[in-house]
């Protein structure tokens, strides 16, 4: 009996956002991108889950808490087919499709060694280029383009 | 916040011309006191005497009076004060900031800590608005016109920052291009993509006879040798082309040979003493083109 509890508390939300769809190689950089490492909400992690439309996908499931657009759009950066679900009272409350953002701050790298921000406490910004599957950001510094991939 | 000249992106094609035009009143009459009682600080993070030797001219025949340093090896600089730091200081000290810089995007940060207007004379291989508009000066003055030339850029395509914003500069004056260089150093595809977007006409060779008699400028460029993390490709590109008098015979008449300056080897000597030979010339016009962009970012002009 107390193992079916258990089961039962990892696999329903009473409240909170559901993340699925996400490309199951980029959920820990969703954690990271969410700000989600090292706070102490209930966090139930899938990865590897079969999709029908994605092969192997990832899920995110974060108790008691809800996020503004514009820190959900940033997952776009790296799953831009993700879904969003409000959960409260274990019902579906809002269904969300992420929007990518059209700049971002303080947020990826630059790649450009040479770059300002690499060197002194400047906070990065970028301008997001490029559409579908390729997207890359645009230095609002050393004017130089990073692919994806190479800065999360 | 005030207009700063960072990426020659910054400035619209009408502001473009608004500099050419005072730079010319500036060429008829090269001192001028309007900046009198001014304060105007100079700094080089990194050495460049040429450079700083054109501007701090500027500014001293605009009347102005310069403060600064030439090499941040013996500043507080050296010492790990940030740069935001320097900039908040001397913002408050001075009416405009001239800076070199050898981190990419440092003056664009620059600018946005200063209270003060700031020139980019240069940070590391991105930027360097002020040759790009004493190159449209040069092209201004010498064809009589910037609109539909053919210009022909010749040499480090890939890793030279003076091609990229001449094109992109260019761009307003529906310009056709010819792109010479040899393969590993091919003008990168952003820049292409760029001018097909605008419908921009341009030709790519590896050969430098092949356009030379087609062309209204002819712009050289030195292969920099800092610019290479590879010093067995600098090797094999470094003395790719060498432009000769000899070359010359059946080109237009109009033509103009331009080179950001310094040269290496390639533009020989013997090319000095033909009438195609524009490279001294243009690096004269920097001091005109230098005080307009003062006295227009200073609201003097
Ligand atoms: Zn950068």
């Amino acid at each position: 009996m107390e193992n079916i509890n258990k089961e039962l508390k990892v696999s329903a939300l009473e409240n909170g956002t559901v993340l699925d769809h996400i490309p199951a190689e980029n959920v820990y950089k969703a954690l990271d991108i969410l700000g989600l490492k090292g706070i102490s909400n209930q966090i139930t992690i899938g990865i590897n889950l079969n999709s029908k439309l994605f092969g192997k996908k990832g899920i995110i499931k974060i108790a008691d808490r809800f996020f503004e657009d514009d820190e959900l759009n940033r997952l776009a950066l790296i799953a831009p087919h993700a879904t969003v679900n409000i959960i409260r009272n274990f019902q579906v409350v809002e269904k969300k499709k992420l929007v990518m953002p059209e700049r971002i701050e303080g947020l990826a790298k630059c790649m450009n060694p040479k770059c300002i921000t690499n060197h002194q406490p400047v906070k990065t910004k970028f301008t997001v280029i490029g559409e579908g599957d390729k997207i890359s950001l645009l230095c609002h510094y050393c004017e130089k383009i990073s692919d994806i991939k190479s800065v999360f | 916040m005030s207009k700063s000249l960072i990426s020659i992106q910054d400035f619209s094609k009408e502001e473009i011309l608004h500099v050419l035009e005072t730079a010319k009143e500036f060429e008829k009459n090269r001192t001028q006191d309007i900046l009198a009682g001014k304060v105007i600080a100079c700094i080089f993070f990194e050495p460049s005497t040429r450079t700083r030797l054109s501007f701090e001219t500027a500014v001293n025949r605009l009347g102005a009076k310069v403060i600064g340093f030439s090499d941040a090896s013996n500043t507080s600089v050296s010492k790990g004060e940030t740069l935001k730091d320097t900039i908040k200081m001397v913002s408050n000290y001075v009416d405009l900031i001239i800076m070199r810089h050898p981190l990419e995007g440092s003056s664009r940060y620059a600018s946005e800590v200063s209270s003060v207007p700031v020139i980019n004379a240069g940070d590391g291989a991105n930027q360097h608005p002020s040759q790009t508009l004493l190159d449209l000066y040069s092209i201004m003055q010498t064809q009589g016109r910037l609109d539909h030339l053919k210009i022909n850029m010749v040499g480090d395509l890939k890793y030279g920052r003076t091609t990229h914003s001449l094109l992109q500069a260019m761009s307003h004056f529906s310009p056709e291009f010819v792109f010479t260089a040899p393969e590993e150093l091919k003008m990168p595809v952003e820049y292409k993509d760029f001018l097909k977007k605008k419908g921009i006409r341009y030709t790519e060779t590896t050969s430098l006879e092949d356009h030379l008699n087609d062309c209204d400028i002819l712009y050289m460029t030195r292969v920099q040798q800092e610019r290479f993390t590879d010093p067995m490709e600098y090797e094999r590109v470094k003395d790719v082309y060498r432009l000769e008098a000899s070359m010359l015979g059946n080109v237009k008449e109009n033509m103009k040979i331009l080179h950001p300056l310094p040269r290496v080897s390639e533009i020989d000597q013997d090319v000095d003493d033909t009438p195609y030979a524009y490279y001294f010339k243009q690096a004269e016009n920097g001091l005109y083109v230098r005080m307009a962009i003062i006295s227009y970012l200073m609201g003097y002009r």
